[in-house]
């Protein structure tokens, strides 16, 4: 292999690879494009400032959650307990703020630190107890979800006499532009989780993770430590999408939240990110989500009927998978 | 005049590089245990591959009761009456014994949608009773011993109705006792007409089961004997063969020896027992046996990849705790597993990321990655280990397996080991990149880094190390010097000898 014939065959093969990943990543960009001229030239009520503004403002939350699960997905690990843990923030914000009184940064941070508690109490089940990411995270759920209804007294908590946690998602921080701020903070977390995932040691030992556990943990990285912190970090994540949350709809919903993990799983998976492990950016997860958005929204602007949008939601991730599929394939 | 069962002949078989067989010869009799050996790569899975229907040969003829045939694939195999027993064993544990046996021929019952179990477990009753052995039927194998389930398997390969019996090292998990009662099945079988072959690299069970047999080396034939009018001795340099190599056996006078790395009394489960050397600064330490010696489990015990029972550790005269692969790590040793691509490498991710995972602490400012300084030692890695690459951006995976070897080395150097332990450095590395290797590993040691090597191949053993442990079955078996006295037939002799 040592001789000048064979040494082009590793300069072809990657150039092949290059291709492949290239192509999965314009994929993924090129349909968010396709969708929206067809959205554009199908209804003229599509491409407004307002319903753009509105496509965005409801990937917000499902954006930010699967932001977090991005990190979790590339170590080859999964959390169904997103959606309960963020209604758990929403209402412990709720509670901190309304009930307790406390300032609402104090409230806001208190959201915060439940998302990273539950997400380091997942993390540690996983890595040190050996529970499986699905089991660990399933229980978790559950756990989340009784504890919000518990807490709250399974009754809504309105923020209503304190306009400024209202303003967190929906006032508008850049002066003259009509952006609210639950969509400022979406596309802000984004460029902290890219930093994250793409310059610091965190990210490098989420893709080592992902990519070979056993070798990571051969080459003397403390992998149980890394897993925890991961978690931790997508609770963190979690945390700030349950203050989004709780903000947009002035009040904290106990019994929303189920199903939000999935959606934001499907993001990820939209976005190229492998459940194998060891692949996936940032961006492709923000161009899931915003394709997610984009679909249901074009769809309800055609009066196709709800039950319809989640069937072709349905199919655009069997698509999106399978290109994922052949992908690998071809790399091997 | 014995009646021939089997005959291969001038059998040829090319993988990609290498000439896994030249002109094979093999026969087998009725009623005949015929022993097949030689030395790690010698070629005899492949010829038993060949023979199962798994590998197509290149050339040669296959005539099998007096018939030419070809095998396509397993099954034919199986409806010809060739049977395999694997050296790991191929068992459903969930299931019982019966279940096991028949499994994909259940008989059915109800319009053949029923599982008819009753008729299941009297049918394996029945040839349990035909082969002499003594189990239940409705067990399930995960309850069994070992060597239980190791019948299951004979079992189920004669139920086949098989005339040809493959038994790949069939005693490598067994007890004495056990081992007494496998013969006296294979002794039935024997008088039975079935025709046994028997891979082993145990050389006095073999005096004890086999009539004759083939000895293989680096895919030729070399002859084939009546156990009876051989001794071990002369088996064994049948199978090492006379072949001169080049010796190049490394200097080692004038060097202190200087203790670095010292293992008391290691234990663990079966695989390690009583486990204690040195390795001295500046030496390489080779490490000879075959196959499950045990030698692996010493290093990943030593680098803290699995747990000990018990036993000591000291690096440079400090008693130290090993309990995760990170402790071995801040110790300074660096361990490249023999299965690279499993538990060496990021196989995804690029030429730099692999070389700096090991030292990310190094190349972290409060947090942050400075990625100039990772591509800077990388580079300087491609440099110095003459890794074959375009760029240093490029992924593992598309590497030779000779320049993945030299990636896992830097990143030990990277990290600055100065123990390394190299399982079989030169595993999968075609001859060219093999040398490559040998003269890094010169290199290394003459640079002060203690090296432990593990190899299966005795000419790497003798070409490359200072001292030689030789292990069987989890111990030690021998230490050698490398000099004038030391010999294959020596480590293999070591290497194959059991102690209760």
């Amino acid at each position: 292999m040592e001789t000048q014939g064979p040494q082009l065959i590793p300069n072809d093969k990657k150039k092949i690879h290059l291709k492949s990943n290239a192509i999965q990543q314009f994929l993924a960009f090129g349909s968010l494009i396709i969708l929206i001229i067809f959205f554009s030239i199908a209804s003229p009520n599509f491409f407004q400032f307002n319903n753009i503004i509105g496509i965005l403002l409801s990937t917000s939350v499902i954006g930010i959650l699967a932001l977090g699960a991005t990190f979790i997905i590339i170590t080859s690990g999964i959390d169904l307990s997103v959606g309960t843990v963020m209604t758990l923030c929403s209402v412990m914000t709720g509670v901190f703020i309304t009930s307790m009184g406390l300032p609402i940064i104090v409230g806001v941070l208190g959201g915060i630190l439940t998302g990273a508690t539950a997400g380091a109490i997942a993390g540690i089940a996983i890595a040190k107890f050996r529970i499986p990411p699905f089991i660990a995270t399933l229980a978790m759920m559950m756990i989340a979800k009784g504890l919000a209804l518990v807490i709250s007294g399974a009754a809504p908590i309105y923020f209503t006499s304190y306009e400024a946690f209202t303003e967190i998602a929906m006032g508008s921080i850049i002066p003259g532009i009509e952006i609210p701020n639950a969509i400022l903070i979406f596309f802000g977390m984004a460029v902290i989780g890219g930093i994250i995932l793409n310059k610091t040691i965190i990210g490098r030992f989420t893709f080592a993770i992902g990519s070979n556990e056993e070798a990571t943990r051969l080459s003397g990285v403390n992998v149980n430590k890394w897993k925890i912190i991961i978690y931790s970090i997508a609770g963190i994540f979690t945390g700030i999408g349950g203050i989004v949350m709780a903000a947009r709809l002035n009040s904290a919903q106990p019994a929303l939240g189920q199903g939000y993990e999935l959606e934001a799983i499907a993001a990820v998976v939209i976005g190229g990110t492998s459940l194998s492990g060891g692949k996936g950016t940032i961006l492709g997860t923000v161009i899931g989500a915003l394709i997610m958005s984009v679909l249901t929204n074009g769809l309800r602007i055609l009066s196709v009927p709800q039950e319809w949008q989640t069937v072709v939601v349905g199919a655009v991730i069997l698509f999106a998978v399978y290109t994922d599929v052949i992908r690998n394939k071809k790399a091997n | 005049m014995a009646e021939k069962l089997l005959k291969m002949e001038g059998i040829s078989k090319a993988f990609p590089g290498v000439q896994a067989l030249s002109n094979v010869l093999f026969d087998l009799n009725k009623g005949e245990v015929h022993a097949l050996l030689g030395e790690n790569g010698a070629g005899k899975s492949t010829l038993m591959k060949i023979l199962t229907g798994i590998y197509q040969r290149d050339s040669g003829t296959i005539i099998y009761q007096g018939n030419e045939i070809e095998i396509a694939d397993t099954k034919e195999a199986q409806q010809l009456g060739i049977s395999i027993i694997h050296q790991e064993l191929n068992l459903a544990r969930d299931l019982t014994v019966a279940q096991n046996i028949f499994i994909g021929r259940e008989p059915k019952s109800g319009f053949r949608l029923f599982l008819n179990e009753k008729e299941l477990n009297l049918m394996t009753q029945e040839l349990f009773d035909r082969l002499n052995i003594r189990l239940n039927p409705g067990e399930l194998v995960e309850d069994l011993s070992v060597a239980k389930q190791q019948m299951v398997e004979i079992a189920k390969a004669l139920s086949f109705e098989s005339k040809i019996l493959i038994m790949d090292e069939p005693t490598a998990a067994l007890t004495d006792s056990e081992i007494d009662s496998l013969f006296t099945i294979i002794r039935n079988l024997r008088s039975d007409g079935v025709g046994i072959i028997y891979i082993s690299h145990r050389m006095e069970e073999l005096k004890r089961i086999a009539d004759r047999a083939t000895v293989m080396r680096d895919g030729t034939y070399i002859g084939t004997v009546n156990m009876r009018e051989i001794t071990i001795d002369q088996i064994i340099s049948m199978m090492v063969g006379r072949q001169i190599y080049q010796n190049q056996r490394p200097e080692i006078k004038n060097r202190r020896i200087e203790k670095v790395l010292e293992v008391k009394s290691l234990n663990r489960g079966s695989t390690i027992k009583d486990v204690s050397f040195d390795l001295h600064q500046g030496e390489i330490l080779g490490f000879a046996g075959l196959m499950g010696a045990g030698r692996t489990e010493v290093a990943r015990a030593i680098f803290g990849a699995d747990p000990l029972e018990s036993g000591d550790i000291y690096i440079r005269g400090k008693k130290v705790r090993v309990k995760e692969p990170l402790d071995a790590v801040n110790n300074g040793i660096g361990y490249l597993s023999e299965d690279r691509k499993q538990f060496g490498l990021m196989l995804e991710m690029d030429i730099k990321a692999n070389i700096a995972i090991a030292s990310m602490n190094g190349f972290v400012q409060t947090g942050w990655l400075n990625k100039l300084n990772i591509n800077k030692q990388a580079s300087k890695m491609v440099d110095a280990l003459k890794i074959k690459t375009p760029s240093i951006h490029q992924l593992v995976k598309n590497l030779s397996g000779g320049n993945q070897q030299k990636v896992v080395i830097g990143k030990w150097l990277t990290r600055d080991s100065d123990i390394l332990i190299f399982d079989e450095p030169t595993r999968g590395i075609d001859i060219g990149a093999k040398d490559e290797i040998y003269k890094l590993l010169n290199e290394l040691a003459a640079q002060g880094k203690s090296i432990i090597m593990i190899s299966s191949e005795l000419p790497e053993i003798l070409r490359m190390s200072h001292r030689v442990i030789v292990m069987c079955e989890g111990r030690i078996t021998g230490e050698l010097i490398n000099d004038e006295k030391i010999s294959q037939e020596l480590i293999m002799t070591l290497a194959t000898k059991r102690i209760g």
